[in-house]
Order: C-alpha cells, then sequence, then structure tokens
C-alpha cells in the first residue's frame, strides 16, 4: 500500500510540475470551451441578408411591430440597381433580392444556400398572405407562435462543454499513459522498479488513480468555468451519471495511450501516435461539432474507426520493437 | 562467512555475440569486489544477470543463496542496484525523490532524510534532480541504492563522466559503504578507481574473465619494469646508457627515464653520483595489467 501511494504521488507532481502537460490537457482545451462557447453563444441561425430593389411597398407599409418580427429573421439592405442585387445574390453576399411589380413581388433567390432562401420564401409569402388577409378586411381567424426550441433547452455552450471534457480528458488520459510508458522505460525507471520489491499491480494501480483524479480535476474546473454565468451551462438531473462515464472513458482512453506508449521509443513518437488517433475520434465523434449533418461515410464512424485501427495497428506492429536498444 | 554472491559458468548469447561467455566468480560477504574492463566487454551483461534482470542462458547464479531469476520478491529489499543511467522520476526533487523509493521497501522518510545527509545533500533536498550536477546526481543515486539497507550492494560504473573531487568525494562514501560490512560489487573501466577501492578485481573483455585477484597481485604478476626518471641534465643520456646496460633510456628534454627490472640497482647508482634531481619511481599499474591483457588497440 505504501508503494502505491508512494507511486501515485511521483506520478501526481511528476505531471502538476510539468507544465506542457498542464497546457494541453487542461488550458488548451478551456481555450477551446471559452472560444466556442463565446462565438456560439447566441446560438440559433444566421440571419439571411436580403436585398430590396427600389420601392416594395408590401415591406415598407408593414406596421412597426411587423418591422421588427421581420428584423429578427432578415438582415435587410436596399438598392436600386437590380443586376447589383442580383449580382450580390449570385455571390453569395445576400441570401435573396426582392422587387416588387404592382402587386407581385419577386424573389431572386441561389440555391447555393438552400436553407436561407428557404427561410426568405417563407417569410416573404407569409407577408403575402397576411397582406392579403388584410386586404379581405376579415379579422385573422388562426394566428401561430413560434418558438424556438433549442433556445430553451440546448444552447450551444450545452453541447461544448460535455464534447471539449471530453476531448481533454481523451487527450490527458492517453498522453499520460503514453508518455510515463516511454519516459519511464526511458529512464530505466521501469528497470529499477523491477530491481524494487514493487508490485506490478501497484504500478499500474497508481497510473489508474492518478489518471483518473486527473479528469476528474478536469471535470470540476470545466464545469465550474463554463457555469459562470456568461456561458451559462446548466447542468440538469442526473448530471452525476457523467462521472461512472468519465471513469469509463479515461480508462478506454488511457488503454490508447499504453498502447500509443508500448510502441513509441521517444516521448515525441509517442505524442504522435496518440494524437493520430484521438484527433479524428475528436471530429468523428460530433465532440466539437454536431455531426449529424455530416455524409452518411462519416456518420458511420464504425468502418472509419474500424480503418483506423487497421491502419494504426499496421504502423503498431512495424514499430513495435522489444527494448530501447 | 557465507560467499554473498557465487557465479558459476554464466552465458549470454545476442545472436551471433556471445556478451558473457562462460563467466565464473565468488564474491564473499564484506568483500569490495570489482568487475573492469573497456567498453563492450559483458561487464554490465554479467551484473544484470546477477542482479536478476536478465536471464542467463547458461550457468548458474546465486545471490545470498537464492537465486536471483525470476524476479524474487523476498530477494530484492536485501540488495540494492545503481544502474548505469541514474533512473529518477521525472520533476521530483532529491528529498522527494528518495522518499519515493524508500516508500518502496517499506523504509520510513526519517530514514530517506538521514541519508541524503550521509551523501552530503541535506542541502539540496529541495532542488529537482534534474537540475543537480553529475556529482550531486551519483550521491543521489548511491543513496537512493542504499536507502533500505541492503546487503549487497551493486554499483554500475559510478564515478563515469564525474570530475576529479567528485570522484574522490564518491570514493569516500563507497569506502563507508564497504566498512559497514556490505558487500559492494563495482564495475568501472577506471583502473586507478578499482586498485584503491576493491579487495579483488576481475578483468574482463569480450565476454571472459581474463585475470582475477587482488589488484597489487595482478601488478605484481605483470612484472613489469620500473620507471625511474629524473630531471633532464642531472645526468648525461650516453653515461646512463653505459652505466645501465640492461636498461632502457630515453630522455625526452624534461627528463631522463630509466626503465629497468632492478630498480635497487639504478637507484643507489643515481644516490652515489648525486643525480636524484627531480627524482620519480612508478611501478607497474592496473593500468598496466589492464592494457597487457585487453590490448592497446582503439575501440568504439
Amino acid at each position: 500500500m505504501t508503494s502505491f501511494l508512494a507511486l501515485a504521488r511521483a506520478m501526481l507532481l511528476g505531471y502538476r510540475r510539468d507544465r506542457t502537460a498542464l497546457f494541453f490537457t487542461l488550458l488548451f482545451p478551456l481555450i477551446f470551451l471559452v472560444i466556442f462557447g463565446g462565438l456560439f453563444k447566441s446560438g440559433g441561425i444566421p440571419k439571411s441578408s436580403v436585398v430590396l430593389v427600389g420601392s416594395v411597398p408590401l415591406v415598407e407599409q408593414l406596421p412597426a411591430d411587423g418591422h421588427g418580427q421581420l428584423d429578427q429573421v432578415l438582415k435587410i439592405s436596399r438598392t436600386d440597381d437590380v443586376n447589383a442585387a442580383i449580382a450580390k445574390v449570385r455571390s453569395g453576399d445576400a441570401a435573396a433580392a426582392i422587387e416588387q411589380h404592382g402587386n407581385q413581388l419577386v424573389v431572386h433567390y441561389s440555391q447555393a444556400d438552400a436553407t436561407a432562401a428557404g427561410t426568405v420564401r417563407g417569410v416573404v409569402e407569409s407577408l403575402v398572405q397576411s397582406a392579403n388577409l388584410a386586404a379581405s378586411g376579415q379579422p385573422p381567424r388562426f394566428s401561430v407562435q413560434a418558438e424556438q426550441v433549442e433556445d430553451k433547452a440546448l444552447k450551444p455552450i450545452q453541447y461544448f462543454t460535455p464534447g471539449i471534457l471530453g476531448y481533454a480528458i481523451a487527450i490527458g488520459a492517453t498522453f499520460g499513459a503514453a508518455a510515463t510508458l516511454v519516459t519511464w522505460r526511458q529512464k530505466k525507471i521501469l528497470r529499477r522498479l523491477t530491481l524494487s520489491p514493487v508490485k506490478v499491480p501497484a504500478v499500474i494501480g497508481a497510473r489508474i488513480v492518478v489518471a483518473v483524479g486527473i479528469a476528474l480535476v478536469q471535470m470540476v474546473i470545466f464545469i465550474a468555468i463554463a457555469s459562470l454565468p456568461y456561458f451559462g451551462l446548466k447542468l440538469s438531473h442526473s448530471w452525476w451519471m457523467a462521472i461512472p462515464l468519465i471513469l469509463c472513458g479515461t480508462l478506454a482512453f488511457m488503454s490508447i495511450g499504453l498502447l500509443a506508449g508500448a510502441k513509441a521509443k521517444s516521448t515525441e513518437a509517442a505524442s504522435a501516435i496518440a494524437n493520430l488517433i484521438t484527433i479524428p475520434m475528436a471530429f468523428l465523434s460530433g465532440s466539437f461539432f454536431p455531426i449529424e449533418g455530416a455524409p452518411g461515410w462519416i456518420q458511420g464512424k464504425m468502418g472509419i474507426l474500424l480503418g483506423f485501427a487497421l491502419v494504426l495497428g499496421g504502423i503498431a506492429a512495424w514499430l513495435f520493437r522489444w527494448d530501447d536498444v | 562467512m557465507p560467499a554473498s554472491i557465487v557465479v558459476n559458468d554464466i552465458r549470454k548469447w545476442y545472436g551471433d555475440t556471445h556478451a558473457v561467455d562462460g563467466v565464473s566468480f565468488t564474491v564473499e560477504s564484506g568483500e569490495f569486489f570489482g568487475i573492469l574492463g573497456p567498453n563492450g566487454a559483458g561487464k554490465t551483461t554479467t551484473l544484470e544477470i546477477i542482479e536478476g534482470l536478465r536471464e542467463p542462458d547458461g550457468g548458474t547464479v546465486s545471490l545470498l543463496g537464492l537465486p536471483p531469476w525470476p524476479r524474487n520478491a523476498k530477494l530484492l529489499p536485501r540488495i540494492g542496484v545503481q544502474l548505469q543511467a541514474t533512473s529518477f522520476f521525472e520533476r521530483l526533487t532529491a528529498r522527494e525523490q528518495i522518499r519515493t523509493f524508500a516508500a518502496l521497501y517499506g523504509t520510513p522518510p526519517a530514514r530517506a532524510d538521514e541519508m541524503l545527509e550521509i551523501v552530503g545533500l541535506a542541502d539540496k533536498a529541495d532542488t529537482r534532480t534534474e537540475q543537480l550536477s553529475g556529482g550531486q546526481t551519483q550521491r543521489l543515486s548511491i543513496a537512493c541504492a542504499l536507502v533500505h539497507g541492503p546487503d549487497v550492494v551493486f554499483l554500475d560504473e559510478p564515478t563515469a563522466a564525474l570530475d576529479p573531487q567528485a570522484r574522490r568525494n564518491l570514493w569516500d562514501l563507497l569506502r563507508g559503504i564497504n566498512a559497514q560490512g556490505r558487500t559492494v560489487v563495482l564495475t568501472t573501466h577506471y583502473m586507478d578507481e578499482a586498485e584503491l577501492l576493491c579487495d579483488r578485481v576481475a578483468v574482463m573483455d569480450a565476454g571472459k574473465i581474463l585475470q582475477l585477484g587482488p589488484p597489487a597481485a595482478l601488478v605484481r604478476e605483470l612484472e613489469a619494469p620500473n620507471r625511474i626518471s629524473v630531471e633532464t641534465g642531472t645526468l648525461p643520456v650516453d653515461e646512463a646508457r653505459t652505466l645501465f646496460p640492461d636498461a632502457e633510456v630515453d630522455d625526452d628534454g624534461v627528463s631522463l627515464t630509466i626503465s629497468t627490472r632492478n630498480p635497487a640497482l639504478v637507484l643507489s647508482t643515481l644516490a652515489e653520483r648525486n643525480a636524484l634531481r627531480g627524482l620519480s619511481v612508478r611501478g607497474a599499474t592496473l593500468e598496466d595489467v589492464f592494457l597487457t591483457l585487453t590490448g592497446r588497440e582503439y575501440r568504439a
């Protein structure tokens, strides 16, 4: 027990004093969190910009609150030149150009940004419908109140915090295990340990306890920062289920690190191998961005990972050696 | 007292290379034993087999009456090992380092601090090992090997790459360890070190022991000529050659050197002529034994 504690202590002290490791396992992912959290703070779909050509009475005659509603979805600018407006649409600077000929509205749009074009068309059609209704003199019977669900349930910070925390833990566990194994072998500490009465489970156990401890510290720091009012993370029910998840994740990534450490000759090589595995995983798993919109072949992660496993397995077999010398 | 180490005809091959090729010797309890040899002679491999780090391809080893291979947890607390590369945990201070090693053996931290004091590193206790000098690193490494009070201590080239002060400092430390009754096995390629410290030395080359015995006996066996030199001009070269026809006489412009197997005659003749200015007499050293045995050709 004393040797287990002594080893865990030695590893923890070594980690705490390793600026590079601290940077890559804490500060670097935190920078991601701050950037993404700040960048996508408002969330939702960016406004589509629309160019009004000449006089468009339908829009201009809207009451004040109607203008306000319109401004929430569209960014409106004006020009008198039809060709310039269409060129803007063509180059993607505007989602649509709108002109009015008598009682007819003409919407020029590009299919390049189908979502924006659809939004604009929907908005214009609803404008025309309500104008028609108003012209008929009947009070409206049905009304719609639209509420964007994401705003209340899933702010981007709710999504980024677990994603980037997962990335930080993956990096920490992988690199920690890989680097320890390689430097301990390089500096002959493993050899020195085999000459002391310490038991193998004590060495491995100490490494696991340290990795899990670091992961939990990462979790506390990440949640604390993301919960600042500026980012506004809200922990929902059963958030504590993250703890067993983090334990499992740490062990899984540690095993990748141990593999990298077993194969690599130097710390640099170990971190390169660990990077090669964790970075594609971070992107493919959707821990940074939602991948629902990604093409099917990327969503079919299983196949990709299997491919990685094969490639990495090949490299690992090629790199394998019994000893340093 | 029973022998601490009995090595019987051990062999180790790496492919076609015979790193250790039939080595046998016995180290008595409390003895200071040296293994001498050029680089690649098989010293470290021999040591590693005795420590139980490697399995010999042939032969047997008995360490404190037990076989060291496979790893024997009962034996390990009784031996202390300093490896050739100083193996420390990263980014720990000297005190944290030795306390960690102490804990691996269940030795209390107070004993670790005491050991730090003995090797003269008490004032460096809070310095990280990366920032220690070469001599300090070696002393800490030896302290870590000794912290649990082992009966047998193995030191693999402990004074390699140290300056003369640090080497002498370390020799005193090693003598002290041996004086406490511990058996010490040391590899080195410094002859003066082996000659000064060791009770017996084994001269190794190409995986074999070439000579084994107390350093003085090995030197005597060589029957090498004594080299007597006086200041140039004290005695003309021609006159010296006539006086000592059996000796080899050489004058390099600084000293007149007479190599002879009859030093008494030469010295008395020089004394009679009052030609002893700047006299120095050098006998053969272990280095001569070593070079005679292993040859002078350059090896990497």
